[in-house]
C-alpha cells in the first residue's frame, strides 16, 4: 500500500515542482499525438466522405477493410513502419527511424483509419435525401461536401477524440520507431514503460497520471464543444 | 391544356431501374405561373419525376428543356439547378438555426450578407415563423420544420418549386393552415409549382393542372375538373374517387347555408364563404338518395332535383347509377333497391342530398379563365 501513495506523492511533487524532464516529454507526447492526429483528420475525414458519398465496385470490400484497420494493433503498425523506415527498408533513405518523425508516422497510421471508419459512419447516417436538397439549393459538389461534413460535425468531434485518445496512449509502435531515446523520442507512455520495467513505481505513476490527466482534459474539451447548448 | 408557354418540357423521358421502366414519359410541358400537381399511388414515379425534372436523378434519358433550352452538358445542370427549389416530404434542416436554414440557399449563392437578412426576414414573416428566427432546428414542430423548409425553398426565389408530398407527415389542421399560405405564396409569387401528392384534395385545391400516374407513366393529364368528372380509364376513376365534382360559383348566403350556382341550378352546401367565390363542390355517392314519382316526398335533405338515369354500372354488391340532374350526379344503390325502382337507363328519379354532405373546397384564391 505504501508503494502506491509514496507514488501518488511523488507524482504530485514532479507535477508542481515543473520537473523538466517529464514536462520535455509530456510536451513531446502531445506535439507527437496532436500532430498525428491531425494528419489522420486531413486524411481521414477526405477519403471517409469520399466513400461514403460514391458508389463504386468493391465499396463494400474497402468499407470493411477501414473498419478493420480501426482495430489496428499498434505493434503489427510499429513493426511495418520499423520495417520501411530501416536502414535497407523502401524509405530507409528518409533516415528517419528513431526520431519524432517516425513517431508521428506510426501514430498517423493508426489513427487514419479510426477517423476514416467514424467519419465515413458519419457522413453515411444523413439522411439520404439531404445531399438532393442541398444540391437543388444550388450547391456545387464542393459547397454539398462542406454542407455535409458540417451537419456531421458532431460525429466527426467523437473521431478526433477517438483517434487522439488512441494514439497518445498507445505504447507498441511508439517504442519500436521511436526507441525511448531520453530527451528526443521518450514519450509518456514509453517512459511509463520504462521506469515501471526499471521499478521506479513514483516517476511511472507520476507519467501515468499525467496522461491521464491529459487524456481527461482533451476530452473534456471536446466534449465541452460537441454538448455545448445550441441556439435556442 | 396548352395555355401559356411552357417553363419546363421533358421529352421521351425514360428512368430505369434494374432494366425495369420506373419512368417513361412521352412528353410534359409545364405552363408558367402554373401549378402542376403529380397524384397517384405510392410507386407511381412521383418522386422520381420531380428528381428527374430537377436534374437530381443519377441516371435517366431524355430531354429536359427549360426556356426553351436543352439543359444539357454538366455545367448547365449546375445553371439549371439554380432557378429551381425543392421541398421534399422530410424538411430535412440544416443542425443551426431557423435563420441559417432559410439563408442557406442565399449563402450558396454568394449573397451579400445584409441582402440576405432582408430576404431571410421577408420570407419568414411570409410563413408566420419570424418568432423562431434564432431558434434551433432541432427544436422545431414539425409544422413549423416544414415552414422553415419552405420558406428556405422560396427564399432564393426559383422559377419552379418542386415539392415532393411536402404536408404528408403533418396533422390535418397544420396541413391545412400551411397549405393555405403555400397557395397565397404561390399565387403572389407566381411561381411555377410542381407537385407531387398522393392527396387528391390538396390536388384540387392547389393545382391548375393535375396529372395522374400509375406505373410511371401519366395515365391522364388535365384541369382538375376535368380529371376529376372525367377520368379517362378505370384506374384514374378508381384512383380519384368516383366522387362528383361540381364546380360552381356562390350566388347568396343564407342563414347558415349557400347557394351554388351550377350549370343554372342552385345547390345548397354549408360552410364558410362568401357570395362571388368559386368553389368546388364533392359529393360522395353514398350521401345521394333517389326515389322514384314526385319529388314532394318527405326529406330533410335542402337539395332535391328531379333527374334522369343516365347509366347503369355494376360495381360488386352495388350499382353505380349516374343521373342527370342538369349537372353530372353519382350515386350507389344496392341490387334490392335497384329492383325495388326497376330502375333503368332513362328514367326519372328524385335525387336529394343533404347541404351537409358536400365537401366545399374554397377556391377564391384561383380566378380561373378557363371558368
Amino acid at each position: 500500500m505504501d508503494i502506491i501513495i509514496e507514488g501518488i506523492k511523488q507524482a504530485f511533487i514532479l507535477l508542481f515542482t515543473l520537473d523538466p524532464e517529464v514536462i520535455g516529454i509530456t510536451w513531446l507526447s502531445l506535439k507527437v499525438s496532436g500532430i498525428a492526429t491531425f494528419i489522420s483528420l486531413l486524411i481521414g475525414v477526405s477519403v471517409g466522405t469520399l466513400v461514403a458519398l460514391t458508389q463504386f465496385p468493391g465499396r463494400r470490400i474497402v468499407v470493411s477493410l477501414i473498419n478493420t484497420g480501426m482495430g489496428l494493433p499498434p505493434v503489427v503498425v510499429g513493426l511495418f513502419v520499423t520495417v520501411f523506415l530501416w536502414r535497407n527498408g523502401p524509405l530507409g533513405f528518409l533516415e528517419i527511424l528513431y526520431t519524432p518523425t517516425a513517431i508521428i508516422i506510426a501514430q498517423a497510421v493508426i489513427a487514419t483509419p479510426i477517423v476514416m471508419g467514424i467519419s465515413l459512419a458519419a457522413i453515411q447516417q444523413l439522411p439520404a435525401n439531404l445531399r438532393l436538397q442541398i444540391l437543388a439549393l444550388g450547391a456545387t459538389r464542393l459547397q454539398m461536401v462542406w454542407i455535409l461534413v458540417k451537419e456531421a460535425r458532431l460525429p466527426l468531434l467523437a473521431a478526433i477524440m477517438a483517434g487522439f485518445g488512441g494514439v497518445i496512449s498507445e505504447v507498441g509502435a511508439s517504442i519500436m520507431v521511436g526507441g525511448n531515446i531520453k530527451g528526443y523520442t521518450r514519450v509518456l507512455t514509453t517512459a511509463t514503460v520504462m521506469e515501471t520495467g526499471k521499478g521506479n513505481f513514483d516517476i511511472a505513476m507520476a507519467l501515468g497520471i499525467i496522461l491521464l490527466l491529459l487524456a481527461f482534459f482533451i476530452n473534456a474539451v471536446l466534449t465541452q464543444i460537441q454538448q455545448r447548448e445550441r441556439p435556442r | 391544356m396548352n395555355s401559356g408557354k411552357s417553363i419546363l418540357e421533358v421529352k421521351n423521358l425514360q428512368v430505369k431501374r434494374g432494366g425495369v421502366s420506373v419512368l417513361d414519359i412521352p412528353y410534359l410541358g409545364v405552363p408558367e405561373g402554373k401549378v402542376l400537381c403529380l397524384i397517384g399511388p405510392n410507386g407511381a414515379g412521383k418522386s422520381s419525376l420531380l428528381l428527374a425534372l430537377s436534374c437530381l436523378l443519377k441516371s435517366f434519358q431524355g430531354e429536359i428543356i427549360f426556356r426553351g433550352r436543352r439543359v444539357g452538358s454538366n455545367h448547365t445542370v449546375f445553371d439549371y439547378r439554380r432557378n429551381l427549389a425543392m421541398v421534399f416530404q422530410e424538411p430535412l434542416l440544416f443542425d443551426t438555426t431557423v435563420f441559417e436554414n432559410v439563408a442557406a440557399g442565399l449563402k450558396i449563392r454568394g449573397m451579400r450578407q445584409d441582402q440576405i437578412t432582408l430576404l431571410v426576414e421577408e420570407y419568414l414573416e411570409r410563413f408566420g415563423i419570424s418568432h423562431l428566427v434564432a431558434r434551433s432546428a432541432k427544436k422545431l414542430s414539425g409544422g413549423e420544420a416544414q415552414r422553415t423548409s419552405l420558406a428556405r425553398a422560396f427564399a432564393i426565389r426559383p422559377q419552379i418549386i418542386f415539392l415532393d408530398e411536402p404536408f404528408s407527415f403533418l396533422d390535418p389542421p397544420t396541413r391545412e393552415s400551411l397549405m393555405g399560405d403555400l397557395e397565397l405564396i404561390l399565387r403572389e409569387t407566381r411561381t411555377t409549382g410542381i407537385m407531387a401528392t398522393h392527396d387528391q384534395m390538396e390536388a384540387l385545391r392547389l393545382s391548375d393542372q393535375i396529372a395522374v400516374m400509375n406505373e410511371g407513366k401519366i395515365v391522364q393529364i388535365g384541369s382538375p375538373v376535368e380529371v376529376m368528372n372525367h377520368p379517362v380509364d378505370e384506374f384514374v376513376a378508381s384512383f380519384v374517387g368516383t366522387e362528383t365534382i361540381l364546380t360552381g360559383k356562390i350566388i347568396r348566403r343564407n342563414a347558415g347555408t349557400f347557394s351554388v350556382s351550377v350549370a343554372g341550378r342552385d345547390i345548397e352546401a354549408v360552410g364558410d364563404a362568401s357570395p362571388g367565390e368559386s368553389v368546388i363542390l364533392c359529393i360522395r355517392p353514398e350521401n345521394v338518395t333517389v326515389s322514384t314519382g314526385s319529388s314532394k316526398e318527405i326529406t330533410s335533405a335542402r337539395n332535391v332535383f328531379s333527374s334522369v338515369v343516365k347509366r347503369i354500372i355494376p360495381s360488386g354488391a352495388f350499382y353505380k347509377i349516374e343521373l342527370d340532374c342538369g349537372f353530372p350526379l353519382v350515386t350507389y344503390v344496392t341490387n334490392h333497391a335497384r329492383e325495388d325502382l326497376s330502375m333503368h337507363e332513362g328514367m326519372d328519379l328524385t335525387a336529394s342530398f343533404k347541404a351537409t354532405a358536400i365537401h366545399v373546397i374554397r377556391k377564391k384564391l384561383l380566378p380561373s379563365p378557363e371558368e
